[in-house]
């Protein structure tokens, strides 16, 4: 019988492997940021079994990853509005949500 | 206020910051003057900055509500932050003053979309980039990079148009793997000794396995984010799609903010982990970079993605320091002779400066010949650099000025980044790594390669008359070639460059020496 700290850290090992591997592997853009957010997800439950575990002044639970966590989850949010808009306005102009292997050539003139 | 001379670093996080919340409030109207107003009071400040920590020959500390670390938090400033900011000044007020034509919105018309974000875009650029050379805990200089990149990407695709769409969704994607595996790196060194903050972490950290990991995790991430060759294949389409002022801030100082922190990490964080084979991989992959970079540059069909491929190459030379700084252990000195000693503090000096001396005459040699090419290409209506004969008749002043910036990164004297690579150099002499060498001549024999398939037909094509579509402003040009002499003129400061890199810095040097 494993104790809980240990069953949350190896969960936050499995979703990182997960995650990685979508977002590098996986072609499509949206399913790379849901990888990404799995990965996030992972980097964000390994911070809290790390809190758990005390690393900081050898207190019973540690504070401070938790307010880390905070706000890397807010950067995360953001970092997903700002992939999605992209995506969605990709769409629109373009009507694919694929990111071709070789990029189109950039045209020369700018406003 | 300024009795304590670290206020400045507080001031030089809240000016880009204050312009932010008022660009915001006011308007796209007045967006371009309150960054022209607030770029001279940045610059101010830069400059006050590198002049305290002349002065105090030491690093200025900020904690911030006086909290030290590892409860609280620290701002630091050593002679490379001080440095980085000051350029980092230089470029945006520069910036701000070229994008004024395209960015403003002139009397009597409407505001159009770019003209608020592209103003509120440079100025949290501005003040990300500040926070990132002034933190000193790694949880803030996450929050920094995100920061960054944040701002820059919508930078990419201020045109809107589906191809810099999906440069800049590629670009998101690269970094928000970088940052990603950043944090998880931050997350474990959290975990392995209980605190982010740096100096505290510099003299706790061992080699052990868990900080090897994170210093993978850590490097790889943030080699992303700078497209250290193989993970530059975001940068070309990115930085050549987005508007020339954008790229010029991207191409000139977003990707030194990772690199730099490459740097922190490898000297200040994990000085214990420093080794030959480290640092012989690092620059291998420095060395690839200047090679297939300037290759490639060498087969480009437009100017900005020429441009964009010398970055890829130019990012390499940054790299070759690691080696040249951390000695090998083949040749190493005898520990008690106290003269060799002496001498590999020099020669890792002599690496330090003529790695920053790179990187600070690339950010004005870039900045400088992105904007030339956005002049050439708004005049002539393409960029194709087939037909770029004879323009050095029509626009004498831009085409100087990429000729004086390309004489930097060619590495010709005595421009600035004659002087960088012949520190670089003689550190790989005296070293004894003479492939490094090597490579550094040969990239600058490549480098000559490009820009002279741009240049020799621009100056001396012969064409007759070229045509115009609409010639540029004066004062762009001449922004634009104030930035090339700024790049070539470092050439003749290097000895005052020599020291400050130094400050704050000497004492860790003289630690890692045998």
């Amino acid at each position: 019988m494993i104790n809980a700290t240990t069953l949350f850290g190896l969960s936050s090992v499995v979703l990182v492997g997960l995650g990685l591997f979508g977002l590098i592997v996986d072609p499509q853009p949206l399913r790379k940021i849901v990888a990404f957010n799995l990965l996030g997800s992972g980097v964000f439950l390994l911070f809290g079994v790390i809190a758990r575990r005390g690393a900081g002044a050898g207190l019973n639970s540690d504070p401070v990853p938790q307010a880390l966590v905070i706000t890397g989850l807010v950067v995360a949010f953001a970092a997903t509005a700002l992939a999605v808009a992209l995506l969605l306005r990709l769409f629109q102009v373009t009507g694919q949500t694929a990111l071709d292997e070789a990029p189109p050539p950039v045209p020369s003139v700018d406003p | 206020m300024m009795q304590d001379p670290a206020n400045l670093l507080v001031l030089a996080l809240v000016l880009p910051v204050t312009g932010l919340l008022l660009t915001l409030v006011m308007g796209g109207r007045y967006a371009s003057r309150i960054t022209l107003l607030l770029a001279p009071l940045g610059l101010a400040v830069a400059a006050a900055l590198v002049i305290s920590v002349v002065r105090a020959d030491n690093t200025l500390v900020y904690y911030l509500g006086g909290w030290t670390p590892p409860l609280g938090v620290a701002l630091r400033a050593d002679g490379l932050s001080a440095i980085f900011i000051l350029t980092t000044a230089v470029v945006i007020g520069a910036t701000g003053v070229f994008a004024r034509a395209e960015f403003r919105v002139p009397p009597g018309q409407a505001e159009t979309r770019t003209s608020l974000t592209f103003w509120a875009l440079l100025l949290t650029l501005w003040g990300a980039l500040n926070l990132v050379f002034l933190s000193n805990d790694l949880f803030s200089l996450f929050v920094a990079l995100e920061l960054l990149t944040f701002s820059a990407i919508p930078m990419v695709c201020l045109s809107g148009r589906a191809e810099t769409l999906s440069a800049g969704l590629r670009y998101l994607l690269f970094a928000l793997l970088g940052s990603v595996l950043y944090l998880l790196g931050a997350v474990l060194l959290y975990g392995a000794y209980g605190t982010l903050d740096i100096g505290l972490l510099a003299d706790r950290v061992r080699p052990e396995p868990i900080t090897w990991a994170v210093a993978a995790l850590m490097t790889v991430g943030l080699m992303a984010k700078t497209a250290l060759f193989p993970l530059h294949f975001w940068l070309p389409p990115a930085h050549a799609g987005a508007p020339a002022a954008a790229s010029a801030v991207l191409s000139a100082l977003v990707i030194k903010a990772s690199l730099f922190l490459i740097v922190r990490l490898w000297f200040d964080v994990m000085p214990a982990l420093m080794n030959s084979t480290v640092a012989q991989i690092l620059a291998a992959l420095g060395a690839a970079a200047i090679l297939f970079g300037s290759v490639l540059a060498l087969r480009q069909a437009r100017l900005k993605l020429l441009i964009a491929y010398s970055t890829v190459a130019q990012i390499g030379y940054l790299f070759l320091i690691f080696p040249l700084i951390a000695r090998p252990e083949s040749v190493a000195f005898a520990a008690a002779d106290l003269s060799t000693e002496l001498a590999a503090t020099v020669v890792s000096t002599s690496a330090w400066s003529g790695g920053v001396l790179q990187a600070v005459s690339h950010a004005f040699a870039k900045a400088a010949m992105f904007m030339a090419a956005g002049l050439i290409a708004q005049s002539l209506g393409h960029d194709r650099i087939a037909d770029l004969s004879s323009i050095g008749r029509a626009l004498p002043i831009t085409v100087l000025a990429f000729a004086l910036a390309g004489m930097s990164l060619m590495g010709l004297p005595p421009s600035g980044g004659f002087a960088a690579k012949w520190l670089l150099l003689t550190a790989t002499i005296e070293t004894g790594q003479w492939w490094w060498a090597l490579v550094i001549l040969s990239g600058g024999l490549l480098t000559g390669g490009y820009l002279f398939r741009v240049l020799a037909p621009a100056l001396f094509g012969s064409r007759e008359s070229v045509t115009l579509r609409a010639p540029p402003a004066r004062y762009r040009e001449v922004v634009v070639l104030a930035l090339a002499l700024c790049s070539v003129l470092l050439g003749f400061v290097r000895l005052g460059a020599f020291d400050l890199v130094q400050i704050g810095r000497l004492a860790k040097a003289g630690m890692g020496l045998p």
